[in-house]
């Protein structure tokens, strides 16, 4: 007999809403690490948890059409950022990781506070988000 | 790096080419080749003699590691001087014999030749070395190049025991003797052996005295086979018989001897050295001569007949230390030891490599060494059976060989005790003459059986292999050369005496010289109606009687049963010691994980229980601890309960389960003491981490599936209850002792001034502690790419390895 897909429609329509939110969520979590409970690392784990959402509500194909990507080499573009930082930092004749900051004007937003420790952190968010991902869908997929 | 140098280590380097003449000519017997370099040797340290004789001293140094203070200094003196003549001498008249006793088609000549010329190069660096480190590198390669030449028939089991026992009784002895030089070099800052002996008086104060010369005496009676280390030497007897006749009889074994004589200046002070030195070689002396007349194979007997022959020479030394106790020169009783021991040295050289030669030449021509096969040769191999009469004679001990003239002078040695009145050797010591004279009739009555069993009475020619027929005549020349040395030193020995015996004692006993002084010694034949003289006579008789009576007495051998040899105590302690080794791993390599977790968790508990204990550190102060607040009370409560049930559980399921309300708890924990990253990170892990665990939960194999509580296990629970209560105690302790303040003020004053962030902990993380994270990514990386590894990396099992 013919296994029956279930019908998961609530799931799935629940999922389309909450997923983005977790993402929005996880990206706020992400920009306000330096001031505020956050950071690359929590955001990262957020949005994992979004994207685990979308596999379990749907299958692995269905994530893999939304989003063609590899994640092992999102993890290593995150090891490549977070490496870049610090060898950024030697390029301007300080040491190994030394971040700077200042202030810039920036279209919409008006003066911000730019500051590289947040391409470190972009580096930490990428290369968990990969190590997460890739975990997930290796054991899942695995027979 | 002097001619001298280039001298000793000369061996080394013909041994290089040696292979090459071996490819290159293979119609010429390799030895040939060989032959040049020991005679030129011999001419050239015969060319020191004159030098030597004005008691010249003829030193050089090549600076080898200087910063260590490490020179090879090559040192030649009257002792260093015989030696070198001995080795390079005989080992010519041995390499002579080797190019007719071994076949150039059948033998692998290139390996035996370049053995034979790393053995000869390492002899003369042990003899010509000043410094006792250079002599030590020398030493052991006497060592591995003998036991190259012993296993030189490497397809034979025999060889390969006789090699491998030969090598763990002498590297014994050549370690421990590594540790006595090196503690010489702690008390007198020098490895120098002329240093050494200036500075005898701080040495023989020193602590380290004792120790220093029981593990050079190791050394050197490992060598030189003295009792109970000379199990070594029969088995040695698998060699080739060159190599017995060069290493096992004239040269290796009397490195120790060597050894004995040059340090006897440093160590002769105490009276320990004379008596351990003497005790052990008259034992060597008596127990050697007593088995070698129950051997039946023809270089059985030699071989004990080495041991004892060596034993006597180091009771000489051992006694001839006693010279250094009476100022005068003039002094003459003391100092015959001395003079008899370099004396039988070289009379020993002569006549074992002749009987050797002889014992190879009756084997080569026989086809057996068994003196029960062996019999009437003498007709039938005149110039042979004229060899080993003169070698067994001088051997025993009869005139008008040079054997008789040492044998009285160790009579003379051992009855010199009787006027030692020091040391108690006029009291006990009188045991040293009773059992050298014991010992002698037992000598005698082996040298009889070697030459009158094997060469008279019946031919029995059905027994032999081979019809017996002399020898070719190279394979006598040399034979004939060393026996010729012993009728011509037998009767002129006074042109030994003033060349070489002189000079050589000269540097066994250097401090009893005055500048200008010569030790006078004059060896005659007759020298009036001695005890000596009648000592003689007596063990003539004896042995006489012995000899033809041997058939009646040789029920004694049986009461020394083979269970009770050292060969059997070696055996079984090599046996056992493997065996101890094997179930002592055995029993504690189980291979479980649960027993090595047991042990690191019991060192664990008794490293630290243990400092905590001896170092009285358990501390309780409780003035800077925070109240505790309800919540928290909970908090712990629920933690517990949830702890006791993960241990508990009946259902694995339950204990993942609990083992996430352990982990919320945690995440809980961290908001009570307001760590909001934390509290995030733990909670979303935890979450990951137990649905990891339920998906390993839920691909367990059906077959194991067994839901089962785990056993309860008494020392388990006590190791587990141990560690706790330790880890407990080191926390209780750790947070009263508090020694200097934490360093956070400064991150909180400047997190937002350097780091231009307000979320202490995140800029903590990127910013002040960056590089921690990025590695910390790295290990996630690591173990993403790992999981991804093992799952997808399959290879069948023909594809794995």
């Amino acid at each position: 007999m013919k296994k029956r897909k279930p019908n998961d429609l609530v799931l799935q329509t629940v999922t389309k809403v909450v997923s983005f939110l977790i993402i929005l969520f996880s990206i706020r979590m992400f920009f306000a690490g330096h001031y505020e409970p956050g950071g690359g690392f929590i955001g990262a784990l957020m949005t994992s948890a979004a994207l685990v959402l979308l596999l379990l509500a749907y299958d692995a194909k269905t994530l893999s059409t939304i989003l063609p990507i590899d994640y092992k080499i999102i993890t290593a573009i995150g090891l490549v950022f977070a490496i870049g930082t610090g060898v950024g930092g030697v390029l301007f004749d300080v040491p190994f990781l030394t971040h700077a900051y200042d202030k810039f004007y920036l279209p919409l937003l008006g003066e911000q506070t730019l500051h590289s420790a947040l391409i470190f952190d972009l580096g930490v968010y990428l290369g968990v988000i990969g190590v997460t991902l890739t975990i997930i869908k290796t054991i899942g997929e695995s027979e | 790096m002097s001619l001298l140098h280039f001298a000793i280590i000369s061996p080394f380097i013909v041994a290089l080419f040696i292979p090459l003449f071996y490819k290159l000519f293979r119609s010429i017997h390799t030895g040939w080749f060989v032959l040049i370099l020991p005679v030129v040797l011999f001419g050239y340290f015969i060319s020191f003699v004159p030098l030597v004789r004005e008691n010249q001293i003829v030193s050089e140094t090549y600076e080898w590691m200087p910063s260590f203070g490490l020179n090879f200094i090559a040192y030649v003196d009257g002792l260093g001087l015989l030696f070198a003549l001995l080795i390079t001498g005989i080992g010519s008249l041995v390499v002579l014999y080797s190019i007719y006793y071994l076949d150039k088609v059948k033998e692998k000549l290139h390996n035996f030749y370049v053995y034979l010329l790393m053995f000869m190069g390492a002899m003369l660096g042990v003899v010509l070395s000043d410094n006792l480190l250079t002599m030590y590198m020398f030493w052991e390669f006497t060592s591995i190049s003998s036991f190259l030449l012993i296993g030189y028939w490497y397809h034979r089991e025999r060889s390969r025991y006789g090699a491998q026992k030969s090598m763990l009784i002498t590297v014994f002895g050549g370690l421990s003797m590594l540790g006595g030089i090196v503690l010489l070099q702690i008390i007198a800052g020098t490895a120098s052996i002329q240093g050494l002996i200036e500075q005898r008086a701080v040495i023989s104060e020193h602590e380290f005295f004792l120790p220093a010369m029981i593990l050079i005496l190791l050394g050197a009676f490992t060598k030189s086979a003295q009792f109970p280390f000379h199990i070594w030497l029969p088995d040695a007897m698998e060699a080739p018989t060159p190599v017995s006749a060069y290493l096992h009889s004239a040269t290796m074994v009397k490195a120790g001897i060597y050894l004995v004589a040059r340090l006897s200046p440093v160590f002769a002070e105490s009276s320990v050295w004379l008596w351990t030195v003497a005790l052990f070689g008259i034992t060597t002396l008596f127990w050697g001569s007593f088995n070698a007349v129950k051997q039946t194979d023809l270089k059985g007997i030699l071989a004990f007949s080495t041991i004892s022959q060596l034993g006597m020479i180091m009771s000489m030394l051992g006694i001839g230390a006693a010279a250094l106790h009476s100022d005068a020169v003039s002094d003459q009783l003391f100092m015959v030891a001395t003079i008899a021991a370099i004396f039988h040295l070289i009379n020993h050289a002569t006549f074992k490599g002749a009987l050797f030669m002889m014992v190879g030449i009756v084997d080569h021509e026989t086809g057996t060494r068994d003196i029960r096969k062996l019999g009437g040769l003498m007709t039938i191999m005149p110039i042979t059976f004229t060899i080993a009469m003169i070698g067994s004679f001088s051997m025993a001990g009869l005139p008008p060989f040079n054997g008789f003239l040492s044998k009285e002078m160790f009579f003379t040695a051992m009855i010199s005790v009787f006027d030692m009145n020091f040391y108690n050797l006029n009291s006990i010591g009188v045991l040293f003459p009773i059992v050298a004279w014991v010992g002698s009739i037992f000598t005698f009555v082996y040298s009889m059986i070697l030459v009158f069993k094997t060469f008279m009475g019946p031919l029995q020619e059905e027994k032999l292999d081979k019809k017996p027929h002399e020898a070719p005549f190279g394979m006598l020349i040399s034979p004939i050369i060393l026996i010729s040395l012993v009728v011509v030193i037998g009767f002129f020995p006074n042109i030994l005496t003033y060349n070489i015996i002189e000079p050589a004692v000269a540097s066994i006993l250097p401090t009893i010289l005055e500048p200008g002084d010569r030790i006078i010694s004059k060896i005659t034949f007759w020298h009036g109606p001695t005890l000596e003289l009648f000592m003689t006579i007596a063990v003539v008789i004896i042995g006489v009687l012995l000899y033809r009576l041997w058939p009646k007495w040789k029920g004694i051998y049986a009461i020394f049963s083979e269970k009770w040899t050292f060969n059997r105590l070696y055996d079984h302690g090599v046996i056992s010691m493997e065996r101890g080794a094997y179930s002592l791993t055995s029993s504690y390599m189980t291979g479980s994980i649960r027993s090595y977790l047991v042990y690191i968790f019991l060192f664990m508990i008794i490293a630290l229980g243990g400092t905590m204990w001896m170092e009285n550190a358990f501390t309780v102060d409780t003035s800077e601890n925070a109240p505790i607040r309800i919540y928290e009370v909970f908090v712990i409560a629920a933690m517990l309960v949830a702890t006791v049930i993960t241990i508990m559980a009946k259902s694995r399921l339950t204990a993942v389960i609990s083992l996430g309300v352990v982990g919320y708890l945690v995440s809980l924990l961290f908001v009570l003491f307001q760590a909001p990253d934390l509290a995030l990170t733990q909670l979303v892990v935890e979450t990951v981490s137990t649905a990891l665990f339920l998906v390993v939960f839920y691909h367990l194999p059906p077959m194991q599936r067994h839901e089962k509580t785990i056993g309860f296990k008494l020392t388990n629970a006590i190791i587990a209850g141990l560690v706790g209560l330790m880890t407990a105690l080191i926390g209780i302790s750790a947070s009263s002792t508090k020694l200097f303040s934490s360093i956070s003020q400064y991150h909180i004053d400047n997190v937002y001034t350097e780091g231009a962030g307000k979320n202490m902990v995140n800029v903590i993380l990127v910013d002040f502690r960056g590089f921690d994270t990025l590695f910390e990514v790295c290990v996630l990386g690591i173990a993403a790419v790992g999981i991804y590894a093992m799952i997808r990396l399959r290879l069948s099992k023909g594809e794995s390895s």
